[in-house]
């Protein structure tokens, strides 16, 4: 088991997730009091003691299953794909076959669905020896052959009967349906992981169905279910940088008079006020304005940025939001602490004015909106952070505008969606505006933008600190 | 081991004694927690039970509870001991002209120490359960506080020295994840990620908590509840609104769930305006009372 152990921890690593020393010593000590034969115990301690974070519960789950998904794959159970077996499915025709699939399903009768499912992978996943595919392909076969829409159809047509007219109900019921097709996709997959761990061995499996951490994601080509789940580990992140902008001065100017531990200390020098102790100074509030590319080649990192502007507003009171296009409006009244934001996406869309012209980015040109329409909504407190891929289509960059709003921020950060190395080709015109910034960061990821927040505190540019 | 559990189910059983239903999860990290000596991170939405597991604990083991409850500037002096200084300058000033070595000896005795939750736990004489309630308000650097006390089970004063823990107290710390715990925190304790329950387990809580439900009628709130869940809404119901939503349809007698009953009641489960509209809009309700149509 200690082998098994290792070569978990290392899979785990590999994904991206930090296990630690004492991590892994931790595991070692609960094993001796886990049931082994139970796969949710063993489930539960190494999930305790390895993995931390609950974004990180999907990559383990996956590798969990692979190491130790414990299950013989169907086939070597009853290798007579050919015979007649009562609820085998055998020899039956796909339609009848499907028909089975779904009495199972109903009916919950878990062992039909197993042999059923074993023999659906043996009738249409195609499954060869030594091909170089993935598991994914394989399930990704069997439920196009089980035609899983058709699948919902008909479940939900065979439910149907037992209730009448109520929308909760039938809502309800869709969502029960859509989960028993999850479970099937599940025991298809767990059917075509326990064949493939055969064959290839436990680590070589694991390595090919690694899926990528939620921070690792790409926020430009994130899948919705994976923006949700993002959407949702924004706030604590939005706190975060929130504390980190209202900077606390530890040294010079001290505060007012602290008397409770000014008497406390004297205690030392028997009630003598030798040490006088003061409270720290008020920390800044800081402000924050946000310039948002919401164009069409950025509407998912739009949406992102949009939404940690959201969960910042309602940590700090000053933040305004800008949206741009080839025009540039204030949204912030979309974004207030009490609306909801899938509701406030669609109103910016409808009715903030974004487009002058043809509804192509134009940085210059929004910038100058900026300084002509809004420049008082920068001061020297004020956080500047503008998002976009710095792709103005070819029309005049108009830096002088960035360089007079940047002239008047505390800083001024830029975060760009597109890799380092694509800076610069084409249209884009980052480098006229990246000496204008304290900053210029790369963030595709929410890992990315994890690090620009820790060290946003940090990030005053040394030419700035001498003019003080 | 602090206890007479043997195995994980030993867990389930004497939890579901005091009233609360552990699933085989909890059961095991809270088996392994009592086994190993080791504190429980519990970590997840507000209302699902997690302060409730600690207090259950504390019911089944027969232990008295300690309780910390962090907020923001929770700091040494709140959390593990402070110096009586009132009456360290009474005893100074109630015999002035003794030597200095008699009375300093004195002053920074035991007697002059105000314990706070974590100390007290330490210095309990009788095992404990220690709860350390929502542990992520306190700010990134107060969590050091914690550290020694979750690693040894000790308390470093610098005028006494160290006090260790005379019996091994259960320590359960709870958070709502609205900010990241310190990797150092994590790593010291058994994290134990607690979702919202399953509809077989919400209904079987519902039946516990409520128990004059009927099941039907469990069962129907149970997977009304989840459904409402997958709803993106800002605060979706915890568990405890579950159950207060099963109070009122029992006060109100109403037997049968249906779609008015429910924008009728919108409101026990929701609690802000724009969840209401915008569950109301996805469920397709009726108008009622809780719904006001945008």
């Amino acid at each position: 088991m200690r082998d098994v152990l290792a070569a978990f921890v290392e899979e785990l690593r590999s994904a991206g997730i930090p296990v630690s020393m004492v991590e892994t010593l931790d595991a070692a000590d609960a094993l001796p009091h886990t049931d082994l034969s139970n796969r949710e115990n063993l489930r539960a301690t190494l999930g305790a003691t390895l993995v931390k974070n609950p974004r990180h519960y999907r990559a383990f789950d996956v590798a969990f299953d692979v190491f130790f998904g414990g299950r013989r794959p169907f086939a070597e159970a009853d290798p007579s794909p050919e015979g007649d077996h009562a609820g085998a499915g055998g020899g039956m025709d796909d339609d009848a076959f499907r028909e089975a699939v779904i009495d199972a399903l109903l009916s919950g009768d878990r062992d039909a669905l197993r042999r059923l499912v074993g023999n659906a992978v043996d009738r249409y996943a195609g499954m060869q020896p030594g091909r170089p595919v993935g598991g994914r392909y394989y399930t990704y076969r069997v439920m196009r052959r089980l035609d899983a829409d058709d699948l919902i159809m008909r479940l939900l047509a065979a439910l149907a009967i037992t209730d009448a007219d109520s929308a909760i109900e039938d809502r309800i019921q869709r969502e029960e349906v859509e989960a028993m097709i999850a479970g099937l996709r599940t025991d298809v997959d767990d059917e075509v992981t326990a064949r493939l761990v055969e064959e290839r061995g436990a680590e070589q499996v694991a390595q090919s169905r690694r899926i990528a951490l939620l921070e690792d994601v790409d926020l430009m080509h994130a899948t919705r279910l994976e923006i949700e789940e993002i959407e949702r580990t924004v706030a604590p992140l939005a706190r975060k940088l929130a504390t980190r902008l209202s900077h606390r001065r530890r040294h010079g100017r001290k505060g007012r008079l602290d008397v409770r531990r000014t008497i406390r200390r004297s205690l030392g020098h028997g009630g003598v006020l030798l040490d006088p102790q003061f409270k720290p100074p008020r920390t800044s509030k800081p402000e924050i304005v946000v310039l948002c590319d919401v164009s069409g080649s950025m509407a998912t990192f739009a949406r992102f940025t949009l939404q940690l502007t959201y969960a910042i507003s309602s940590e700090l009171s000053k933040v305004r939001a800008f949206a741009f296009i080839d025009g540039l409006d204030e949204v912030t009244r979309f974004f207030g602490p009490h609306t909801d934001f899938a509701d406030a996406l669609m109103k910016m869309s409808s009715e903030a004015s974004l487009v002058r012209r043809d509804g192509h980015s134009d940085y210059g040109r929004s910038f100058e909106e900026m300084v002509e329409g809004y420049a008082d909504a920068i001061g020297p407190r004020t956080t500047l952070i503008i998002t976009g891929d710095a792709r103005n289509n070819y029309r005049p960059a108009g830096a002088h505008h960035l360089e007079h709003l940047a002239r008047k921020a505390r800083a001024t950060f830029w975060l760009n969606p597109e890799p380092r190395r694509f800076w610069d080709t084409g249209d884009s015109v980052m480098s006229s505006y990246s000496p204008l910034c304290d900053r210029v960061e790369q963030v595709r990821t929410l890992r990315q933008l994890e690090t620009f927040v820790e060290d946003a505190a940090l990030s005053r540019s040394p030419q700035r600190q001498m003019v003080g | 081991m602090p206890t007479s559990w043997s195995t994980p189910s030993d867990v389930a059983e004497s939890l579901a004694d005091t009233g609360y239903l552990s699933d085989a999860r909890i059961a095991q990290v809270v088996y392994l927690a009592a086994t190993l000596n080791k504190p429980i991170l519990a970590e997840g939405p507000a209302g699902v039970g997690k302060t409730a597991l600690a207090l259950a604990l504390a019911e089944a083991t027969g232990r008295r509870l300690v309780r910390l409850q962090c907020y923001e500037g929770l700091d040494e002096a709140k959390a593990l001991y402070e110096w009586d200084y009132h009456k360290q300058l009474l005893r100074l000033q109630s015999d002035e002209g003794a030597s200095w070595d008699d009375v300093e000896g004195d002053i920074f005795s035991e007697s002059f120490l105000l314990t706070r939750p974590l100390l007290e736990a330490i210095r309990s004489p009788e095992p404990v359960v220690l709860l350390i309630d929502e542990v992520d308000r306190v700010e990134l650097e107060t969590e050091a506080l914690l550290l020694e006390v979750l690693d040894s089970f000790q308390v470093t004063i610098p005028e006494l020295g160290t006090i260790s823990a005379v019996t091994e107290p259960i320590v359960v710390l709870t958070s709502n994840n609205t900010r990241e715990l310190s990797e150092a925190l994590k790593r010291r304790c058994l994290y134990l990620h607690v979702p919202y329950p399953t509809i077989e387990r919400e209904r079987a809580i519902l039946r516990s908590r409520v128990p004059e439900l009927p099941e039907l009628l469990a069962e129907k709130i149970a997977r009304t509840v989840a459904s409402i869940r997958t709803i993106n809404s800002r605060k979706p119901p915890s568990v405890s609104e579950s159950i207060d939503w099963a109070r009122t349809l029992l006060a109100l007698g109403i037997a049968e769930l249906d779609d008015q009953v429910v924008s009728e009641t919108l409101h026990v489960l929701l609690k802000y305006q724009s969840d209401i509209e915008k569950a109301s809009k996805e469920l397709t309700l009726p108008d009622g009372s809780g719904a006001v149509p945008a």
